[in-house]
């Protein structure tokens, strides 16, 4: 038997009956469809979320002080003085994994213009600080070594900040003041909008780290430290690093808590991805089972298509098809529904995709995606298609061709 | 050449529920080639279990059929689906075309399932097998558009482009009226003279008047195995019928 002829003979069976053809493809093109639009909405959403983290640094480490016990105590997380300055100098000499690094001392509070003010943080920081959040400067300098040496009182504005207090007005130059510090703005950065959590990141004010430790807060130690590793690569190295020095530093011994905890934003990242993935197994699950639908559906139509043609297998046979032609025939027929129904499902997913992302939900259809829901729609023809075929090929010539 | 069929007491039981049905009970006659046979019994004689027997449908519980040459009852039932293909020419009484597939197409459907003929030879054997039997200017018209009488000639090529060594007619004029039955008996007397081996399964005594030989059944026995002494014409006989003007 030649397989084309068989190809031919399923082809032209499914041609004398384009409705019902159609009809069943179209479970299968909702199907796939449906599998390519989720995974892309999925996969879309994952990678505007991760970029959007990535905007904030995808390589930012955080020292933080940590949980410790004080005469017993448990203190706070945010009450503990455990980070010094000289844990700073030692991280900034020291580590071979870093490429920026601040201490950070924050506080919050009324900046004040004139007859404006606004609540903001001021964060006392050194000029690295922009560096390892990617901001930058629309207009002015950082301010220098020496401005923070002298814990000069200048400040650099946020965008959000600058509006609320200078409308249109050029702030640059301007002198505002916090707590009743007088600072002069010799820098405006540039808008960087919200973060991933919704939180204003223009909403702020930078200056030296002295002049805020020492005019505003009048303590010693550190709120946080901020580290930017080489690369994202180089995240896990650095972290360990950054302990190794510190618990030195802290006279930690081996088995014993860490009064600090570092964190990367690659941790961060790798929990949102997590959740997205849940969600993307959870939109591709829901579309899967539309397609096992769609399978069902070519089933049951192979099933009555053999009932229907139980004549027409009959005389088939009579004239010299064996089993396992019809088989083939019926598996053929199968198969060509769902592969064609898989690639019409596979264009208008994509479509969809595109519309949806008109519309303004990021997508991202995924090769991956096309190829798995290609190899399903192959599989799904072969297995729904298995025992109707198997039934045809079984029936017996003598009964399929008197069956009326 | 010797004979196309030959047959030797040929059983087949049915087993039904509890009871054994014995459809046919020693059975055994030669065909030779070149012979247009009936074969004549009322409804339980035996003759469709004979038939499908014949046919490579099914196969006898005990006895001998040998095919061509072939024992049959030695081939498994992939192997009796390529013997129908190459060696046996069914027509049945209600033709069997497949529907929305034109003339062409129905007669081309035998040679689907032979490896050994190409597309265009298949193509050409189909429309040889259509001229054959009259149907030159219908090959493109698809079976709905045919009369009954122009279906079973369809049905009629079908079973001729394999070049089988023997066809099989079961009833073949069973559906169609007094006029088209002549029809398709002139076709069938015109193959017969060509040197085809026909084999006519009917309840109607009036065919085996146009056949060579006539075997009788009667509840699973042959009850007469007669040379035909004068054989009518099926075209004189359709002459003289009266002109029906819807014709």
């Amino acid at each position: 038997m030649n397989f084309g002829n068989l190809i031919k003979i399923a082809l032209k069976a499914l041609g004398s009956n384009r409705m019902r053809t159609f009809l069943t493809m179209l479970g299968i093109i909702i199907g796939v469809g449906s599998v390519i639009t989720m995974l892309a909405i999925g996969t879309g959403s994952k990678q505007s979320i991760r970029s959007e983290i990535g905007s904030m640094g995808t390589n930012v480490i955080m020292v933080m002080p940590g949980n410790g016990h004080f005469g017993g105590v448990r203190q706070s997380a945010s009450s503990m003085q455990t980070l010094k300055l000289s844990d700073y100098r030692s991280l900034a000499n020291e580590t071979s994994y870093l490429s920026h690094i601040t201490p950070v001392v924050d506080a919050s509070g009324q900046a004040i213009f004139g007859a404006e003010n606004t609540p903001t943080t001021l964060y006392g920081v050194n000029g690295e600080y922009l560096d390892i959040h990617g901001y930058a400067l629309s207009e002015g300098t950082v301010f220098t070594d020496e401005d923070i040496k002298k814990s000069a009182k200048v400040c650099l504005i946020g965008a959000t900040v600058a509006k609320n207090l200078f409308g249109k007005e050029d702030p640059l130059g301007k002198v505002i003041r916090f707590s009743k510090i007088p600072f002069k703005i010799i820098g405006v950065l540039e808008s960087k909008g919200s973060n991933t959590m919704g939180m204003d990141q223009d909403d702020l004010l930078l200056a030296p780290y002295t002049t805020v430790q020492k005019r505003i807060l009048a303590i010693t130690y550190l709120n946080a430290i901020h580290a930017s590793a080489i690369s994202e690569d180089y995240s896990t190295q650095a972290i360990n690093e950054i302990t190794k020095i510190l618990q030195i530093n802290h006279g930690i011994e081996i088995g014993e808590e860490n009064d600090f905890n570092v964190r990367s934003m690659q941790e961060m990242l790798k929990t949102m991805s997590s959740v997205m993935d849940l969600l993307t197994i959870l939109l591709g699950c829901v579309a899967g089972i539309s397609l096992i639908v769609g399978g069902i559906g070519i089933m049951n139509i192979m099933y009555v298509s053999v009932t229907e043609r139980t004549k027409e297998i009959g005389l088939r046979m009579a004239i010299g098809a064996k089993g396992k032609y019809i088989m083939i025939q019926f598996l053929i027929e199968a198969i060509f529904i769902s592969v064609l129904g898989g690639i019409i499902g596979v264009i208008i997913g994509i479509l969809a995709a595109k519309i949806i992302e008109l519309l303004g939900t990021p997508t991202s259809v995924s090769a991956f995606s096309i190829v798995l829901s290609f190899l399903v729609c192959v599989f799904t023809g072969i297995f729904f298609g298995w025992y109707p075929a198997r039934k045809a090929a079984r029936l017996n010539p003598i009964d399929a061709i008197r069956y009326e | 050449m010797g004979e196309i069929i030959k047959i030797n007491d040929l059983h087949r039981d049915f087993i039904v529920g509890d009871e054994t049905v014995r459809a046919l009970r020693g059975i055994s006659f030669t065909i030779n080639p070149g012979e247009f046979v009936t074969v004549m019994g009322s409804s339980g004689s035996g003759k469709s279990t004979l038939l499908n027997i014949l046919g490579c449908l099914d196969v006898a519980t005990s006895g001998d059929y040998f095919l061509d040459g072939v024992d049959v009852k030695s081939i498994d039932k992939d192997g009796r689906a390529t013997l129908r293909n190459r060696k046996i020419g069914f027509i049945f009484q209600s033709y069997n075309l497949l529907p929305k597939t034109t003339a062409l197409e129905n007669v081309e459907l035998p040679l689907f399932y032979n490896r050994s003929v190409s597309n265009a030879e298949r193509r050409e054997r189909s429309r040889k097998a259509l001229i054959e039997v009259g149907l030159e200017d219908r090959m493109n018209h698809y079976s709905n558009q045919l009369s009954g009488g122009q279906q079973q000639r369809v049905a009629i090529a079908r079973a001729l482009v394999n070049d089988p060594v023997i066809l099989l007619a079961d009833e073949a004029t069973g559906n169609l009226d007094t006029r088209t039955s002549y029809e398709i008996l002139v076709l069938f007397q015109k193959l017969h003279d060509d040197g085809k081996t026909i084999i006519f399964v009917t309840h109607n005594p009036e065919i085996s008047k146009f056949s060579t030989r006539t075997i009788t059944l009667r509840d699973g026995h042959i009850i007469g195995d007669i040379m035909n002494p004068e054989i009518k014409s099926a075209k004189k006989v359709l002459d003289s019928l009266p002109v029906d003007d819807t014709q």
